[in-house]
């Protein structure tokens, strides 16, 4: 079973196109969840699963088949993911988004109105990107700490710096919004 | 900012943005869209001769040029770090 992973890796590794699909049929699943995680939009999720496996494909030759595949395929994601967010994704894109979502909300909070709520989205979505991932990741999703910083190809301090850095931020923007958080 | 404000701050992100439930698969079949683009991507690549203008030559200058900068300021070093 172990020789039958190996040897799909190290054909993938020399660009074949079975062992590709086989890895992508795999680990499409995971990688998905990931994406739609950090895009929190299906859409965009599908679109970065195929830039991903074809950056993935591109760089075949330079994955190592002891290393888990899993988790390169997740940095190179992430790393997709990363780009889409600084190019295309655009603050009023997001805050329409958002709102829809946070109204869509029923167990909200009572004491945190919808006004705080929405300008807190609008603020999250003025962040550098690589803050917002970080964030996006670490807080909202609650995933661990190491394997952010696997995906994000950081130390876990650094990890943990980015989100220190995101909530600062955040909370200036609302302070000067006139919101004490 | 304090770990109580921090902890503040990370329940009212929580409120306002959910986590997604990131264990549903795509809704289609994604693979023939790789395959296309694996396709696309083969009959628009670069010519071997130019291929090394592929993107290594602007990341090997890129790099020289924030070495030099280093080298002449010092102290914005410490500046690069926090941004990087």
């Amino acid at each position: 079973m172990q020789n039958e992973a190996s040897d799909v890796l190290n054909r993938f590794r020399h660009g074949d196109v079975d062992a590709f699909e086989e890895l992508f049929r795999q680990h499409q699943r995971a990688v998905y969840g990931w994406l739609l995680r950090i895009t929190r939009n299906a859409a965009a999720a599908e679109e970065l699963m195929v830039e991903s496996f074809w950056r993935i494909h591109r760089a075949h030759a330079r994955f190592d088949p002891a290393r888990s595949f899993e988790g390169w395929a997740r940095r190179i994601a992430t790393r997709a993911a990363l780009d889409w967010l600084r190019a295309k994704r655009t603050l009023s894109e997001l805050s329409l988004e958002v709102c829809a979502e946070v109204a869509a909300r029923v167990e909200a909070d009572p004491a945190v109105t919808a006004e705080i709520r929405r300008k807190t989205a609008q603020a999250f979505g003025r962040l550098p990107a690589k803050l917002r991932i970080a964030a996006t990741l670490a807080v909202i999703e609650e995933q661990p700490h190491k394997e952010v910083a696997a995906a994000l190809g950081i130390s876990v301090a650094a990890v943990k710096v980015r989100v220190f850095r995101a909530l600062r931020l955040l909370r200036t923007d609302l302070e000067r919004q006139g919101i004490t958080p | 900012m304090k770990t109580h404000d921090e902890e503040r701050m990370k329940k009212l992100l929580r409120q306002t943005l959910p986590p997604v439930k990131g264990d549903a698969g795509p809704g289609r079949d994604l693979w023939p869209e790789v395959l296309r683009r694996l396709d696309t991507s083969t009959g628009a690549s670069v010519s071997p001769g130019w291929a090394w203008l592929n993107g290594a030559w602007f990341d090997g200058a890129l790099l020289a040029g924030l070495v030099g900068l280093g080298a002449i300021f010092p102290a914005a070093i410490p500046v690069f770090l926090y941004y990087l």
